[in-house]
């Protein structure tokens, strides 16, 4: 879908630019939903990475903490819609909700059927990659580039 | 598959056949389940009104319906905490994206808190049961083992990278906790709940047409859910399918056809986009005219109905024995009869019904395939000489079918020097949301809308209780996050031809 798959995006520059210690785990959220929750358990530090809704100007970035993060169960129409919400809301109640929680988001140009950024998202994906290394270093975990 | 398969010639072996209806079964109880707790369920549970409950009450009230043993006290307790503490966090708030507190919830606290704890043992349930995908080479939901001639994950009872005794000793103990959950959580859960609610009975009816491919086939070719269709709710005739009378309308829909005064076959088939639409965003559409991405599909030109109460009407009036015997102990229970099928709450019991039946199955099946090995039988799939293209037929033409959990789902291929000259799938969404066609009659989404009673037409609840009782199947991929919390997914309610016609529209999209 286009620019919505820009955490993965991040993620294939980082996994292929750095060496990530083996304490860090990265996931492709998918279309998992509420079976992401397992992968909370015993979780200190949670990096969420994501297209989202801000009403901005395509490729503008905010973080998100605490209780900044929506944790809800979200109006929908069908369980394929459970997302990112609903899953936090159900961590909570299921206390397993990490203690650290922080969320990057970025606002997509083009959401239609695609496989390919919107070169605004493009041009944006090292900026989040320096993100997501400078929320690692906060949590303790260094990565080096991969020589 | 197989649809190719079809088209090939290609009939799979016992083991695949048997192997598919294990891995499809599981797929219905889990999806089920978690349709009902996990999407369906908040149109009926306040969870917010659930912190009210006294937890000694919801534990004699849960213990009055079920022996299922996380009941104690103490147990919903801890659950009603977990919430209070959820809700002083303030996320319910300016965040509480849903319709807690809304005049149309009729259920008491306690039934509230029980419904709460049992969407967070759903939970854990699906995810453990689902591992017989897994187990089976096929990882929920893409299901990777499947392969046009059958399967691909081998039976061999000597290696422990195959299906062998361990892989059957972990089935049956994984479908034993499916029917457990089924049978003492699911179907009270539902007989409780209903009372509350029987005036959805009489609400929500659809265009009274009811279709079912049939699936799960016995070693004869005869499916399990009978194949056929009711006409006008009539029960007392079962018509037979012949996919060849069903056709898709682009009347009402934003394609192009060269003549859309009728219908085409699948085989014929065409999809070209053609958006006549208002620039978005925009607040009407006229429905006289071009209204929709959905084709319209029709059997014989009527509009039908697909899904568990589709497949359970028809087994009830083919006289299916276990189906009748559980349709009728719901009735009986609830004190209806079966003209309250035809309703969102039929439609929201018969999936229930459905998963008991299945999940009972389940373990035939299992037995079913044990034999088969012990006969010494370990062939998943066949008909390998049509995996090289130079082997096929000049022309040649497939249908395939199956009963997906969300109904009837059917796909049409047409394959011509070795390449597919054209592919159709028609999907039960499609048939459940179709728009109107070209005689004007509406699909089932549509009509079950119709003298929907509204409490408050800014918070279109009951509009969103019918819509969620068909299952719908939308937009696997996009899960777009709304930093500020606001409503993505809008559901707005418009009743400028006289029905309520509720537009979906994603924002900012």
């Amino acid at each position: 879908m286009s620019d919505e798959g820009i955490g993965l995006r991040v993620l294939e520059r980082l996994v292929t630019t750095y060496q990530v210690p083996e304490e860090v785990l990265i996931l492709d959220g998918g279309t998992l939903g509420l079976d992401l929750l397992y992968y909370l358990e015993g979780i200190t530090n949670l990096l969420l990475l994501d297209a989202v809704e801000a009403q901005k100007e395509p490729g503008y970035t905010v973080r998100l903490e605490g209780e900044q993060v929506p944790t809800f169960l979200s109006i929908k129409i069908s369980p394929h819609q459970i997302g990112i919400t609903d899953m936090l809301f159900a961590a909570k109640l299921k206390g397993i909700y990490p203690p650290n929680v922080v969320l990057w988001g970025i606002q997509p140009e083009r959401v239609e059927i695609g496989l390919e950024l919107s070169e605004t998202l493009q041009n944006k994906i090292d900026y989040l990659v320096d993100q997501v290394i400078g929320e690692l270093n906060t949590w303790g975990h260094q990565l080096l580039p991969k020589v | 598959m197989r649809a190719v398969e079809d088209a090939l010639g290609i009939t799979v072996p016992n083991n695949a056949r048997i192997l598919r209806n294990i891995i499809e079964g599981i797929q219905y109880v889990q999806d089920h389940v978690v349709h009902f707790y996990h999407l369906h369920a908040l149109d009926w549970v306040d969870i917010v009104s659930a912190l009210d409950a006294d937890p000694a009450a919801t534990s004699t009230l849960a213990q009055s319906i079920s022996d299922w043993p996380l009941s104690s006290a103490n147990y919903f307790a801890g659950v009603k905490d977990k919430l209070a503490s959820y809700v002083s966090s303030g996320q319910l708030g300016p965040f509480a994206n849903a319709y807690w507190g809304h005049s149309a919830y009729k259920l008491p606290p306690e039934a509230n808190l029980m419904a709460v704890a049992h969407y967070l043992e759903a939970l854990d349930w699906q995810r453990e049961v689902i591992r017989a995908h897994a187990i089976l080479g096929a990882k929920n939901p893409h299901l990777q083992t499947y392969l046009v001639g059958g399967m691909s994950t081998p039976i061999d009872p000597t290696s422990q990278a195959a299906i062998n005794a361990d892989t059957i000793i972990q089935l049956k103990g994984l479908f034993a906790k499916a029917k457990e959950f089924v049978d003492k959580v699911y179907l009270p859960d539902v007989l409780a709940i209903a009372p509350f609610y029987l005036e959805w009975a009489g609400i929500g009816e659809g265009v009274g047409n009811y279709l079912s491919y049939g699936d799960f086939p016995d070693a004869e070719g005869t499916p399990w859910l009978p194949q056929g269709f009711i006409l006008g709710k009539d029960l007392s005739k079962v018509y037979p399918v012949d996919h060849n009378e069903i056709s898709e309308d682009v009347s009402h829909a934003w394609y192009e056809y060269s003549d859309e005064s009728k219908g085409l076959h699948p085989w014929e088939g065409v999809t070209k986009p053609n958006y006549t639409g208002p620039k978005p965003p925009y607040n009407f559409l006229n429905v006289d005219d071009k209204y929709t991405w959905m084709k319209a599909p029709r059997l014989k030109d009527h509009p039908m109905e697909v899904g568990p109460l589709a497949r359970m009407l028809v087994g009830y009036a083919s006289g299916h024995t276990r189906i009748v015997e559980v349709v009728n102990l719901v009735l009986k229970t609830l004190g209806v009869g079966p003209e309250a099928l035809f309703s969102t709450l039929g439609r929201t019991a018969a999936r229930c019904i459905e998963t008991v039946v299945t999940a009972e199955k389940l373990v035939d099946w299992v037995d079913e395939l044990v034999a088969s090995i012990a006969s010494g039988d370990t062939q998943i799939h066949s008909g390998s000489e049509m995996w090289d293209p130079k082997n096929w037929p000049a022309e040649v033409k497939g249908w395939g079918y199956t009963e997906a959990p969300r109904g009837a789902l059917g796909h049409w291929i047409h394959i011509k020097d070795q390449k597919i000259e054209n592919y159709q799938a028609v999907v039960p969404s499609t048939w459940n949301c179709s728009p109107r066609d070209f005689k004007g009659q509406s699909g089932p989404y549509e009509s079950a809308l119709i003298g929907t009673p509204i409490a408050d037409e800014k918070l279109p609840l009951e509009v969103l209780r019918t819509i969620h009782s068909f299952d719908p199947c939308m937009a696997c991929g996009v899960h777009m996050l709304d930093v500020e919390g606001r409503e993505i997914n809008q559901i707005s309610m418009d009743s400028a031809d006289g029905f309520m016609n509720p537009l979906l529209k994603m924002k900012g999209l």
